[in-house]
């Protein structure tokens, strides 16, 4: 487990005191995907980096397991590191080593493992990866999504407990981030590493996070469940997030309800109730008849879920919400 | 034809070009034993880097530029004393190495700090991350990743060098570039002096070309 309590970190910077983070409490639990969600600025890229102490905090404590790290000295912080994998927006790999020697460099640093072990290891990280033949190429040589694996399978060298993804996919294609992001949910469920990641897409929160934390202008203003805060965003900043990742135009929308008659209701599926013919056997029994507005059905990390936005006219409304209700259909009314 | 060499002496252009070589051998020897060192000190305490230390930084610095502001003829003659503290004289090969040296180690500091500058902050981000010591991520991230860059700067070096050692000739270090102006300027021998510089511009050829073919054969981008 990650804890931070009342960590804050401010710069100078002309003269002038800039607080990049307020004092923040977060607990991320380990075994966990854990989602930092901010813009540019809003301080998630400091936040993560004070777990492994590329940068040091203003001030408060930051636990790993128990360790305050940031009372560690300099051999110890070293020590801490190896078991802190991190990986970059930028791959960060060195151009003038090979994909095999890359992955080896940080056992070479640790200095405890004898040329044989370093081969078999880079070995079988490579294969873990995906990229066992391409071990004696340069970085420059692969794609976007090959040097993000190498990036992964480096990060992983040291068998470490956490691994730090600093915005991992904002480099690369549609397509390549989702693989990366399935090898990234296959290590935490195989390896039951703590994963952190930050990011500005929410999308990238949804499909792999199981909690989240959204950040804006370095304070913490909204965390919980993904399934909780992606599908009921309370902070303006989080629901700005999600209706960009559902590409939802609220002024679009509201431009529908006026060429509709009735209620409008939004309707969250969760779990299982997510694929029961629910609506049309609702409408069919309380006599409402519905049109879909909008709406979605996808999953939040494993959890189905949908949502939508529906019209009822005429029948019994009453009925047909307490019916919904009933089957754990979260109902938000919008009109 | 003939008639224009008349004056080439080959044995002597043979000896003028072996004292150049030994000079910028030896001097180009010290100056990388010396320049490197320095040029990873001023990238380190430079401004927003690993060790930033302003005032030590600005000392650095400041002693760099006076060197490397120096003219190069003046720098020999200031370091007579000291030139024959170390090497015992201030004439021949021996004499000319130390003031090569002096000159041209700050100006390959110079050029090393600026190949290091190059290479992207997020490698060394990633290098700390993994627990490295500052020396391992000299050794093991940014002299390797700067390679291209500090042959190109030795290569610039020992073109630059060839060209002080031709000046060291005119206060008695000997070598081509003493040839070119004891018989080719002060006697008139003309095909004296075509033969020194011809041979002069071969060397710099050769080191370019061969420092090209180096920075192509390590560079991996």
């Amino acid at each position: 487990m990650i804890e931070f309590q009342q960590v804050y970190k401010t710069y100078a910077a002309k003269g002038r005191e800039i607080q990049a983070l307020k004092p923040i409490d977060l607990e991320i639990p380990a075994g966990r995907i854990y989602g930092l969600i901010g813009h540019s600025g809003a301080g998630k890229s400091t936040l993560l980096r004070l777990i492994n102490r590329l940068e040091d905090p203003g001030g408060g404590r930051i636990k790993v397991a128990g360790q305050d790290v940031t009372q560690l000295n300099a051999s110890e912080l070293r020590a801490f590191r190896r078991q802190v994998g991190m990986i970059f927006q930028h791959f960060n790999l060195l151009s003038s080593q090979t994909v095999a020697d890359n992955v080896a460099l940080p056992l070479k640093l640790a200095g405890e493992f004898s040329r044989q072990q370093i081969r078999d290891k880079v070995q079988r990280l490579l294969q873990r990866v995906g990229l066992e033949d391409q071990a004696n190429k340069y970085p420059a040589q692969l794609s976007g999504g090959q040097k993000q694996r190498v990036g992964i399978a480096r990060a992983l060298a040291t068998d470490p407990k956490i691994l730090l993804c600093d915005e991992a996919t904002s480099a690369l294609d549609p397509q390549t981030t989702a693989q990366v992001l399935d090898l990234l949910n296959e290590i935490n469920r195989e390896l039951g590493l703590t994963l952190v990641l930050i990011t500005h897409e929410m999308d990238v929160i949804r499909r792999i996070c199981d909690q989240v934390a959204v950040l804006d202008a370095g304070e913490l203003v909204e965390q919980g469940p993904v399934s909780e805060v992606f599908l009921h965003p309370q902070h303006p900043t989080t629901q700005r997030f999600v209706q960009e990742a559902e590409q939802m135009n609220e002024e679009k929308l509201h431009e529908d309800f006026d060429r509709v008659e009735g209620r409008i209701l939004r309707l969250t599926f969760k779990g299982e109730t997510t694929y029961e013919p629910l609506l049309a056997e609702v409408a069919r029994q309380t006599g409402v008849d519905f049109t879909l507005l909008a709406g979605r059905i996808d999953r939040i990390r494993d959890l189905p879920y949908g949502q939508l936005t529906v019209a009822f006219k005429g029948g019994d409304l009453e009925a047909a919400r307490q019916r919904l209700q009933d089957a754990g259909v979260h109902l938000e009314e919008l009109r | 034809m003939n008639q224009f060499f008349s004056n080439i002496d080959a044995y002597q252009i043979w000896m003028a070009t072996q004292e150049t070589l030994w000079m910028l051998g030896g001097s180009l020897f010290f100056t990388l034993l010396f320049g490197l060192p320095l040029g990873v000190l001023l990238f380190l305490t430079g401004p927003r880097q690993l060790f930033a230390q302003k005032g030590f930084y600005a000392i650095l610095s400041l002693i760099t530029n006076i060197l490397r502001s120096l003219p190069f003829i003046i720098l020999m003659i200031v370091m007579i004393p000291i030139t024959v503290l170390i090497t015992g004289t201030s004439l021949g090969v021996a004499g000319a190495i130390p003031p090569l040296v002096v000159g041209a180690t700050p100006f390959f500091a110079r050029l090393v700090e600026t190949a290091l500058r190059e290479v992207d902050r997020g490698i060394i981000e990633a290098t700390q991350a993994m627990g490295a010591t500052t020396k391992q991520i000299i050794f093991n991230a940014l002299l390797p990743e700067a390679r291209p860059g500090i042959i190109a700067a030795t290569t610039v070096t020992a073109i630059t060098l060839v060209s002080y050692t031709a000046m060291a000739g005119a206060v008695g270090a000997g070598g081509l570039g003493d040839l070119a102006i004891r018989y080719g300027y002060q006697r008139f021998q003309t095909d004296v002096m075509v033969v020194t510089v011809l041979l002069l511009l071969v060397l710099v050829q050769l080191l370019q070309s061969l420092g090209d073919r180096l920075v192509v054969h390590f560079s991996r981008k």
